[in-house]
């Protein structure tokens, strides 16, 4: 664990209910009212991040936008580098992915491994009509051609440090903490 | 998680609830259109059947190929094993060709924990003699726990030829494991030496274990590992220890019927019960596939540590 000194609160619980608020009125923005449009969470921080985002979506134009999980686990290309990591629920909402426009949301967006995984995995459940990317923090450090069509917050890193997202659902407490040499 | 799956012994609560919950994951992937992940993509599987058992080497060759893995079969009969080459040497024969997993039946008793100590990948027991077969027991396990909702407390009775089955060997150990409590019931001379200190009760009489059963779970008679009359007659069997219909009116209401296949009808089990809706018996089959999925995975899948 690095030390208090080295911990730094980059957003606070207010600073993320407005950024849900923002990004909830940019995919009505850019998708036209969000119609076929379904939210599709990565797991762990993901799901609810994408929970939330149908709820102020819903709270803003009174649209039920669709929300679900997509776990990526048996796609990551890391597996031989880790013990073998458990595999989570896969949820969809009833209606299916096909001909949908497909948002995953996502906590960071760091190497775009994890986005890549995500698309092949959402190539197997079936045939989107068009796939986009929300993520709540953009560390940078890409390494694949992927980007994000929406971002909470741009967050310039060093490899080095490390970026902790926690949210009430899963941690008890909403924050993006940076930590490492900071 | 554990390099090697030889023995239901091997894994511990946490362990056995993970390889459960990762089937139900796996399951989930069997009603889609692509039944088919590339997580194990690359890595080679060798199925070593030195027993036939075309259920048993399907159901595993679908997990590794749902995976994505490449899968070798290798059947004894026909193979450089008939012309005299000991299991050492097929070990060493695999150890050079870099397979990544081994899934082995064996007639011996303990075939498959030697082997491991020649070969760098995972070993899965796929069936060895009279010893084990793990993940029988696992699908077993995840049958029950998707038809009766939880484990722990569920009382199993496990009943036929206790002596000769791995799979109540197994399934005793597993079961024992995840908090249930097992009952086998058997003819006396199909009690194998040393039951006595088991983890399970055991009873001759199957009528008076029937009313409190959540769960009977049926053998099969193995013929052909028997060596002299364990019993009578198939007639006399069938009568005390089949289950019939008017049997199956003794277990409580909610309880399920199970058996790991092939069965004899007629003798351990009548028509009408295995029919029945209470039966598990295909439901198993299915769920073998998910369980060795979630087995590879969790054996392959990751860096071995």
């Amino acid at each position: 664990m690095p030390e208090m000194s080295d911990v730094k609160e980059i957003l606070s619980a207010s600073d993320i209910t407005r950024i849900v608020d923002r990004v909830a009125h940019q995919i009505l923005e850019k998708t036209s009212g969000a119609a076929d449009t379904v939210l599709l969470g990565i797991p762990t921080r993901g799901t609810p991040l994408a929970r939330r985002l149908a709820e102020r979506i819903h709270a803003f134009e009174g649209i039920a936008v669709p929300h679900g999980t997509l776990d990526i686990t048996l796609y990551r290309d890391d597996l031989r580098l880790h013990s073998a990591r458990p595999v989570g629920p896969t949820d969809l909402p009833p209606g299916g992915i096909d001909g949908q426009r497909v948002i995953l949301v996502d906590d960071v967006l760091f190497s775009g491994r994890t986005v890549r995984a995500a698309l092949d995995a959402l190539s197997d459940l079936g045939r989107p009509r068009q796939v986009q990317l929300a993520v709540l923090v953009d560390r940078g450090h890409r390494q694949l051609p992927i980007r994000a069509d929406y971002v909470g917050k741009n967050i310039p890193t060093s490899l080095s440090e490390s970026v902790r997202v926690s949210l009430a659902e899963i941690d008890g407490t909403d924050a993006v903490l940076l930590t490492g040499n900071i | 998680m554990i390099k090697h799956l030889l023995s239901a012994a091997d894994l511990d609560l946490d362990s056995a609830t993970l390889v459960l919950d990762t089937a139900t994951e796996m399951a989930a992937m069997a009603s889609r259109e692509v039944k088919k992940l590339p997580t194990l993509r690359g890595r080679t599987v060798v199925n070593l059947f030195y027993e036939d058992s075309t259920r048993t080497r399907v159901s595993f060759e679908t997990a590794a190929k749902r995976l994505s893995a490449d899968v070798i079969n290798f059947s004894a009969k026909g193979s450089s094993v008939e012309k005299g080459e000991s299991l050492k040497d097929t070990a060493l024969t695999l150890q050079a060709m870099g397979i990544d997993g081994v899934v082995v039946r064996h007639p011996a008793s303990g075939a498959p924990t030697t082997l491991s100590q020649w070969v760098d990948g995972s070993i899965i027991n796929a069936g060895d003699g009279t010893h084990e077969h793990p993940t029988q027991a696992l699908l077993d396990a995840y049958t029950m726990r998707s038809r009766l909702g939880q484990l722990k407390g569920l009382r199993v009775t496990i009943v036929g030829d206790v002596l000769h089955s791995r799979v109540a060997r197994s399934n005793m150990l597993l079961l024992t494991t995840l908090g249930a409590e097992v009952t086998m019931v058997s003819p006396p001379t199909l009690v194998p030496v040393g039951a006595r200190d088991w983890p399970a009760k055991v009873s001759y009489d199957l009528d008076a274990a029937l009313p409190d059963s959540d769960v009977v779970m049926m053998l099969r008679v193995q013929r052909e590992r028997m060596t002299e009359a364990y019993f009578p007659s198939t007639r006399e069997y069938a009568r005390r220890y089949g289950l019939d219909v008017r049997r199956m009116k003794l277990l409580p209401e909610h309880a399920i019927i199970m058996h790991p296949g092939p069965m004899i009808r007629g003798m351990e089990i009548a028509p009408e019960v295995a029919d029945s809706p209470r039966s598990t018996i295909v439901e198993q089959v299915a769920n073998g596939v998910s369980v060795r999925m979630a087995c590879l995975y969790l054996l392959l899948g990751g860096r071995s540590l």
